[in-house]
């Protein structure tokens, strides 16, 4: 293996890796594609951000995101609520489709990228590394946390023209949710491999460099 | 062929090599350029595996054109559904009314709010079908050997795999509305099968999108500098010889 050499993930392309400025983007020089990538925020930052963004996800789970009175009567929504509603009437499909991709991948998400980073942040070499990684890859594109909220302002248009709404706590926390995973999702995650590579368990090959001298 | 595009200067498209003629394999998962024959690399279930990640390697995604022509047809069969059938059912004093996704956009035109209307419209209607008539045209390019406007193919793709999940917008619509609107005896919202019919389209596509493997676009492409020199000659006639040396 080449640790520095990157091929474009488009066009197979090889490049040399360089290391970059904060900010800024190595793309490849044929297809344009983004190789590699590095955040404003050092590892420290996202830690206190996923952190934030929990605590975010939960009270935006928690509260109602909005009341709606028509004609004196009231109702209150949480989006579990709606998940369940959806699932009663028989729209089963339509329910999970709705729970795993607004509440269950995005909060396994999070989880999963706190729990790297704090592995990182440990340093000492963790067999569930390089697993988790690679799951938080193949889930990342099923969280649409940005989608739904886009979703709540539609709907709540919609609504508008025939009662009265009154948005609630977790509306905000959605929008406030939303410019956190931003945020957070312009973490580069292939950046996490150079990042975590004192954390690696190699499966056969060398122990991961300095920091497991005694390999039997 | 034009190589003007943003980022790049004008002129002959730089020559480059890939890791797959450098006899070098990126792992999928962790983006480490190995050998093919990686001493490291166990060959405990008869593949390959990466010496950092132990993701499992290869050159190209596998199947990768079978898959994507497979989720394609699935999509365009349940797109059917998914716009005739209806995906809410409001039930008033008034009466039942059932809306389709295109009866929803007219709603939006009509009610005085035009900006959601091209919105649900573009989202719902035409990303969808984009996506569909360009994924199924890039997999027709591979097959054909097509060796043209390899960097416009590639960001027809980047952009579809961008676009794709914001068309999951209008299940999530549904969804809020369902769970806003019942007060028993004055208004009722419910789903309808169509709801699940296009939600099972946006995973399709967004599976589809996802099986195809862009670097098939340029492995076809991979002679085509030398063809440089004189473009619009060549460019039609090389349809033969689809199959790039190894």
């Amino acid at each position: 293996m080449i640790e520095t050499l990157v091929a474009c993930p488009e066009c197979d392309a090889l490049h040399e890796r360089h290391p970059l400025p904060p900010g800024a983007k190595a793309r490849c020089v044929r297809c344009q594609a983004v190789l590699y990538r590095r955040s404003y925020l050092e590892a420290e930052h996202q830690l206190a951000l996923v952190t934030a963004a929990i605590v975010v996800y939960l009270i935006a789970n928690c509260f109602p995101i909005v009341d709606l009175e028509i004609q004196g009567r009231s109702n209150s929504a949480t989006l579990i609520g709606s998940v369940l509603s959806l699932w009663r009437e028989g729209r089963e499909i339509v329910a999970v489709l709705v729970f795993a991709t607004t509440q269950l991948f995005p909060l396994v998400d999070l989880g999963a990228l706190l729990a790297l980073l704090l592995m990182i942040r440990r340093g000492r070499p963790t067999p569930a590394f390089a697993p988790t990684l690679r799951f938080l890859q193949a889930l990342r594109p099923w969280g649409m946390i940005e989608v739904f909220m886009l979703g709540i302002v539609v709907s709540l248009v919609k609504l508008s023209n025939m009662s009265t709404v009154v948005p609630g706590i977790a509306l905000w926390a959605f929008g406030l949710l939303t410019i956190l995973l931003a945020v957070i999702l312009s973490l580069d995650l292939r950046s996490l491999w150079q990042a975590g590579r004192g954390v690696i368990v190699r499966p056969d090959g060398p122990p991961a460099p300095g920091r497991r001298a005694a390999h039997p | 062929m034009n190589a003007k595009r943003h980022g790049r200067p004008p002129g002959p498209e730089p020559a480059v090599t890939t890791a797959a003629q450098a006899g070098l394999v990126s792992c999928p998962h962790c983006h480490l350029v190995c050998r093919e024959t990686s001493p490291h690399g166990t060959r405990r279930t008869g593949h390959l595996r990466c010496p950092r990640c132990a993701g499992r390697l290869h050159r190209r995604k596998t199947d990768s054109l079978s898959r994507t022509w497979a989720l394609l047809i699935a999509a365009a069969i349940l797109y059917i559904p998914a716009n005739v059938f209806p995906v809410m059912q409001t039930s008033t004093l008034l009466g039942t009314q059932n809306d389709t996704i295109l009866s929803g956009i007219l709603y939006f035109w009509t009610s005085g709010s035009p900006e959601l209307a091209v919105l649900i419209f573009t989202v719902s209607i035409l990303v969808p079908l984009l996506k569909l008539a360009t994924l199924s045209t890039l997999a027709v390019s591979i097959h054909r050997g097509a060796r043209r406007r390899a960097d416009q193919r590639a960001r027809l793709y980047r952009i579809i795999e961008f676009v794709g999940r914001w068309s999951m917008l209008d299940v999530f619509v549904v969804a809020l509305m369902v769970g806003l609107v019942h007060f028993q005896g004055l208004a009722v919202i419910q789903a309808g099968p169509g709801a699940a019919a296009f939600g099972g389209v946006v995973v399709l596509t967004m599976l589809a999108a996802h099986s195809f493997d862009p670097r098939m676009i340029w492995d076809r492409a991979r002679r085509a500098p030398a063809n440089r020199q004189e473009p619009t000659r060549l460019a039609s006639g090389i349809r033969h010889g689809r199959h790039p040396a190894p």
